[in-house]
């Protein structure tokens, strides 16, 4: 392990490792069978800066007016210690927690580095693990740490954890907003990976500490304003699935050793040499030699999307999966000649010359002038 | 055959719920070959006792027709009626004289069962109650179905596999989605939406999956709802009279599957088209080798032995067109009337040799189709006696590269074991049987 | 998606330029469509922030709301907006025409309906939501808002509701319109972007399509085109000049604030304004004629139009939250049958349509090769055809789905299929639909040397669901359901 995370420091050069919050972790999941990703993440790299670098910009930020307003509802619903929170999960949830108070773990007495604020979430949550009563206590953003290739990576999550009928429930305050019971399906898709997270963090927290993971519950609970209006929502919903995704993925992870062992030893990313800032040209030429799996989806999730799918130009893959699938062919260039009869098929793509000569003959025949 | 049927704690719970319970409802699921139609037997003679008409509800007309055979064979006392549509051709094997054939409902007046497909019983619908209904294979009935059929009995069990695949819809609007009537579930997912405090009850034991067969169907598809081989049905047996000269691949997977039930036939590498010609070419191939050998099989049914039929045997796809390709294929063989058929057609369906075309194989990506689990739960629970997958190397990778979780809609319930897990579970089990075809 | 689609998507990756996939236009095109392009609030919760909209390129009107948590200002916004969708609709609900004379006599139909474009599906999204947060309000008591708030929102419900249908025309989202009709050299995720898609069909001259699209991914040089705005926008324009108004002192600076907002607001629907009309020009072009089926579609619109306008004229209620049981297993059944229509009349009028399901053998086209017309099996009339055709086809003997577009009402059954290298002999048995005289009727039974086309597409008439009434819903959905009334809350909730 020391091994592979001297590697990656080399990789990342002198910067800080950028840490992966629940939001990274989770988009993994999107598309965890590229490499170029994986190592980039787990090097820690600042893929936004890289990208810039290699002019490449991914172009959407996320927007002020977003981030306050979703500040502001989780205020409301947390405020004077959680009443509101504490009556949705009680009515509308349905847990049996008894007279609570609110405690923030993000603040302790003076000391807030990285490991005290952990030692003192492991602290407390363990206490309350141990009980055999329910703690009435609404914990607020506790400090999680999940080891991601072998790095511990801190997260800090916004969200309650609370214990009710002997279980611990993830609760988190989503800003999306559900209007009759129906919220956009990418905003829960992408709320459902994150919680799985930090489910999957807390259970690592009370496993390392002798405790069983059945502690923690599979159904995690999102809180969100409804129906145009700042009156919480609550829904229940069960992420065992998706905690199971985010198990294997992260277990990849740590497989980085046929990546590495086919990179130069010297490589890096590191923006900076020791004659000043790297060109585009040499960034890029190492990313090339990383293997990446691109596809559609990475342009909202991943910032080196706009590089991949430049340097997939002429990939079947920057039409998409479906496509892709359809086509069954690597290249455009073997789409097209193999349909207009100008590439003889190889012995592996008789049938699909076939398929594909016949598509063009409707073409030409139906279309004909209008190509 | 003509066992006296024992049955398990399943049905009479199901019963005494049925007719003394506070739920109007109560469901009775079966894992493939547990003997569900035995049990719906079983279950109309026993509320047929009660005085008043039973009605059956299958899904196909096939399924009706198997239904009333079996019905009518129990006891030549009771009449059992066959409610058709106009014209249908009914088959001959529903000749014997206590079955009563009517396209009009009231010439069905004296038949103490009557069966039906879901579609007649809606056409037209009929104004009187009845105090009982059996739905059979209620989880591939919709519940926008369910819905109308609903009006036509006081009291209903609602029997199925749950792991099967779910109902179908051209169309894909999601204004319905986290309602607990949404017309795009199964029936028996609307049921229960609707009413939480229904019971549910599982038949235990599989009589179609030998011992082998069934222990990673049940862990990779039924996970927390496990069964296991009913062990009254004694020792199976297969094996080729004959030694094969030579020894090729082909050969070795059917010895293999023989021997252990299970074979996965093994193509080199490659990304293809879906109607991949060498698996196509494989897949009849070994149907055809299968038969061409005089395959023998002894088992309960059979236990002086018998030589494997083809219309014993079946060939299990997932897409249309490798259904046509491996059609085309067998044509030119000596046993061109080989069912060959997708997951949807196969539910409910057994043979004793299923050879099944895997979803993915040959696939540059697993989607939601190629995952979902009941099809691949339908193509790998047909078989009585042995199951061979055919697909070309490199699934482990696939499946590796997407670890999916479908995301769960406020209000929904998640599918459990969800489509990668099964596909994962049922591929470690496979790896152990794998012949490579080179 | 089908390998034929796939196939254009590489063609237009390869030359860098989209590529036709149909023959002819699927779409009904309105001569007086209204264009309506939405921007929503970001971070409030679909509040709207900004509106054009329009049935004429030079003259659109722009609407904004600069506090989208003022009760104020969002209900003179939506009343605005009511005046300007009444003035396109309502006119339209009264002009009717007669048509069929049924056995309750003659009876009318709008002469037309509205069309509202919208960029994308996002678009569609958004006048659903904007229909849901209007249509449930009161035009009396505590929390009044003007009457023509709520009829607003009744018809946008209607038009997302119908939406849903394929092959109805009256809400388009132009990605969608366009990529029905041509492929671009991106993937599908990216078609939901317009100017992306118009840079692919219509490049600027001297640029590829590919260019043009990549140029426009960079929002700062073209604006996205909605509802969603550009966070780089929210962040360097919007939050300040929104600031700025807050903090006005005077009425007089409040109004400059304004002004700028809108100014602002206008320079980042503008771009999309104009691509949008292009959209619609493109898709008027002669080269891109109607299919035929079209107008039929159109005519459904119009029967569903004058339903709603006639429901809304009347019925002092809106549509309810969500569908009930009753009601949405009734949804979908039209909702399945407008999905095979459309599959089976876009085949019938287009052979690029009809050439996908030929590709998975499910469809040929070939020549008459061998006929007996008068062939006769017992008393009944049963032609034999035996079609030669190159088709690669998949059907085997005893099939009786296979139809011809042009006499939907005979029926067939495949005799045999006989292979001779890349050449298929099918042979047909015919029955119905030739008349009841002693020959077939002219026309009806092929002739030796006719090309032909079967395929499995028919239009079936499946007669609609008997259901329950909603107050028999059985217990395996719930029972009856409550009867929805508005509550006092619906009438309260603010926009955001």
């Amino acid at each position: 392990m020391k091994e592979l995370t001297a590697r990656l420091d080399a990789l990342r050069g002198d910067t800080e490792p950028q840490s992966l919050d629940a939001r990274a972790i989770s988009s993994i999941v999107g598309n965890p069978g590229c490499g170029r990703r994986n190592l980039l993440d787990a090097a820690g790299i600042d893929k936004d800066e890289l990208a810039r670098a290699i002019r490449h910009p991914m172009y959407a930020k996320p927007s002020r007016m977003v981030l306050a307003r979703g500040a502001q509802f989780e205020a409301q619903v947390k405020a004077s210690g959680g009443a509101q929170l504490l009556t949705l999960l009680r009515e509308d949830i349905g847990l049996s927690i008894p007279e609570a108070e609110h405690e923030d773990l993000k603040t302790i007495g003076g000391n807030e580095g990285k490991l005290a604020r952990y030692r003192n979430t492991v602290q407390r949550l363990t206490a309350v693990a141990r009980s055999a009563q329910d703690g009435g206590t609404l914990f607020d953003h506790p400090y999680l740490k999940i080891t991601v290739a072998g790095y511990d990576v801190f997260l800090e999550p916004d969200l309650v954890a609370v214990k009710s009928g002997g279980k611990f429930y993830i609760v988190e305050v989503k800003s999306f907003s559900v209007i009759d019971g129906q919220a956009p399906a990418a905003a829960v898709e992408g709320a459902e990976l994150q919680a799985a997270v930090y489910v999957y963090a807390l259970r690592e927290l009370l496993r390392s500490h002798g405790f069983d993971e059945d502690l923690v519950a599979d159904e995690a609970i999102f809180v969100c304003p409804q129906n145009f209006i700042n009156k919480p929502f609550a829904a229940r919903v069960n992420v065992r699935n998706q905690v199971a995704a985010v198990r294997r993925m992260l277990m990849r992870m740590h497989d980085l050793d046929t990546i590495l062992s086919n990179l130069p030893a010297g490589l890096t990313f590191a923006l900076r040499g020791p004659a000043g800032s790297r060109s585009a040209e040499e960034l890029k030429a190492g990313l090339r030699l990383v293997p990446a799996r691109y596809a559609p989806s990475c342009l909202d999730t991943c910032e080196m999307a706009r590089f991949c799918r430049s340097e997939e130009q002429g990939s079947t893959a920057v039409l998409g999966r479906q496509v892709r699938e359809e086509l069954a062919l690597d290249t455009i260039g073997e789409v097209v000649g193999l349909a207009r009869g100008t590439r003889l098929p190889g012995p592996d793509q008789v049938e699909q010359a076939e398929l594909l000569r016949r598509a063009q003959q409707y073409r030409d025949e139906l279309l004909g002038s209008l190509m | 055959m003509t066992v006296t049927y024992v049955p398990p704690t399943a049905v009479l719970d199901v019963l005494r719920l049925l007719t003394e319970g506070p739920q109007p409802g109560v469901v009775l699921n079966s894992p493939p070959g547990a003997g569900k139609s035995t049990a719906v037997t079983y279950m109309a003679h026993h509320l047929a006792r009660h005085g008043d008409q039973v009605r059956v509800v299958a899904q196909t007309n096939s399924q009706v027709d198997d239904l009333v055979a079996k019905i009518a064979a129990v006891d030549p006392g009771i009449t059992v009626g066959r409610y058709t549509a106009y014209g249908y051709p009914v088959p001959a094997t529903l000749a014997a004289s206590n079955i009563l054939i009517a396209n009009r409902f009231p010439d069905l007046r004296q038949a103490a069962i009557v069966v039906a497909t879901a579609a007649k019983w809606l056409d037209p619908v009929i104004t009187e109650r009845g105090p009982w209904a059996i739905i059979d294979e209620a989880y591939q009935m919709r519940s926008d179905t369910l819905l109308r059929l609903a009006s036509t009995f006081e009291r209903a069990a609602f029997v199925g596999d749950p792991g099967q695949l779910d109902p179908f819809s051209v169309v894909n609007v999601d204004r319905w989605t986290g309602l607990a009537w949404s017309p795009l579930q199964s029936a028996v997912a609307a049921m229960l939406a609707n009413n939480p405090d229904i019971p549910e009850r599982q038949l235990p034991r599989s009589w179609r999956l030998a011992p082998h067969t069934a222990i990673p169907v049940s862990d990779a598809f039924y996970p927390f709802a496990p069964f296991e081989s009913a062990p009254e049905q004694g020792a199976r047996e297969m094996w080729m009279p004959t030694r094969s000269l030579g020894n090729s691949p082909a050969d070795r997977a059917i010895e293999h599957a023989a021997a252990n039930g299970w074979a996965f036939y093994e193509l080199p590498r490659r990304h293809t088209v879906r109607t991949d010609a060498e698996a196509v070419a494989a897949v009849v191939a070994l149907a055809v080798r299968v038969l061409e050998r005089g395959t023998m099989l002894r088992d309960e049914r059979h236990p002086d032995g018998a030589r494997v039929t083809a219309d014993r045997v079946a060939i299990g796809v997932a897409h249309r067109d490798q259904m046509a390709a491996i059609k085309t294929g067998l044509a030119e063989t000596a046993y061109p009337n080989i069912r060959v058929d997708t997951a949807n057609r196969l539910q409910g369906s057994e043979y004793d040799i299923v050879i099944v075309l895997h979803p993915l194989s040959g696939r540059r990506d697993a989607t939601a189709f190629h995952l979902e689990s009941g099809r691949l739960c339908v193509l790998t629970s047909r078989h009585r006696h042995a199951c061979i997958v055919v697909a070309r190397d490199g699934i482990p990778d696939l499946l590796d590269a997407h670890p999916s979780a479908d995301p769960v809609p406020f209000n929904t319930q998640p599918r459990f074991p969800n489509g990668w897990e099964a596909n994962q579970a049922l591929l470690e089990h496979l790896i152990a049987h794998r012949i490579r075809a080179l | 998606m089908s390998l034929l689609t796939s196939l254009a998507r590489a063609h237009a990756s390869d030359q860098a330029v989209a590529q036709r996939l149909t023959t002819v236009r699927h779409l009904h095109v309105s001569s007086e469509p209204l264009v309506f392009v939405p921007l929503a609030m970001a971070g409030e919760a679909h509040a709207p922030l900004a509106v054009m909209i329009g049935t004429s390129p030079d003259t659109p009107e722009l609407l904004t709301v600069a506090q989208p948590r003022n009760r104020d200002q969002q209900v003179a916004f939506a009343y605005e907006l009511a005046k300007i969708f009444a003035a396109y609709i309502t006119p339209r609900t009264n002009r009717r025409l007669p048509v069929r004379a049924g056995a309750s006599g003659v009876q009318y139909r709008c002469a037309d309906a509205p069309q509202v474009w919208v960029p994308n599906r996002a678009g569609v999204e958004f006048i659903r939501i904007l229909g849901r947060s209007t249509r449930l309000r009161r035009s009396t008591g505590e929390w009044a808002v003007p009457r023509n708030i709520p009829v607003m929102g009744k018809w946008l419900t209607f038009l997302a509701d119908r939406a849903e249908y394929a092959g109805s025309a009256m809400l388009v989202a132009a990605t969608d319109a366009l990529t029905l009709h041509w492929a671009t050299g991106q993937s599908t995720e990216e078609d939901q972007h317009l100017p992306a898609v118009l840079g692919w069909i219509a490049p600027p001259p001297g640029m590829t399509g590919r260019d043009a699209a990549r140029a426009c991914e960079n929002p700062l040089k073209v604006p996205p085109a909605g509802p969603a705005t550009d966070p780089s926008f929210d962040n360097g324009i919007l939050e300040p000049l929104l600031a700025a108004y807050h903090q006005a002192a005077s009425p007089a600076a409040s109004r400059i604030a304004e002004d700028k907002i809108r100014k602002e607001l206008r320079k980042q629907l503008d771009g999309t304004w104009h691509r949008m009309w292009q959209a619609i020009t493109l898709l008027r072009d002669p080269s891109l004629p109607a299919g035929a089926h079209v107008g039929v579609r159109w005519e459904r619109d119009l029967d569903a139009f004058t339903q709603a306008a006639d429901w809304i004229a009347t019925s002092p209620g809106a549509q309810p939250k969500r569908d009930s049981a009753v009601y949405a297993a009734r949804r979908l059944y039209w909702l399945e049958r407008a999905q095979q229509q459309y599959d089976a009349e876009r085949a019938f009028d287009d052979p690029m349509v009809m050439a996908e399901a030929r590709m998975i053998g499910e469809a040929f086209v070939g020549t008459v090769i061998a006929a007996v017309p008068n062939r006769r099996v017992g008393r009944s009339l049963r032609p034999l055809i035996t079609v030669s055709t190159t088709d690669a086809i998949s059907l085997a003997a005893g099939e009786s789905g296979l139809r011809r577009p042009e006499l939907l009402d005979q029926k067939t059954t495949v005799v045999s299929v006989t292979r001779d290298g890349d050449t298929v002999m099918v042979e047909l048995e015919l029955r119905e639909g030739m008349g009841s005289g002693r020959e077939p009727r002219p026309g009806t039974v092929p002739a030796v040397g006719d090309s032909v086309c079967y395929s499995l597409f028919k239009d079936d008439y499946r007669r609609a669901p008997t259901l329950p009434r909603k107050e028999d819903t059985p217990w395996t959905h719930g029972g009856p359901p409550k009867p929805y009334l508005p509550t006092e809350q619906d009438a309260q909730e603010p926009w955001s």
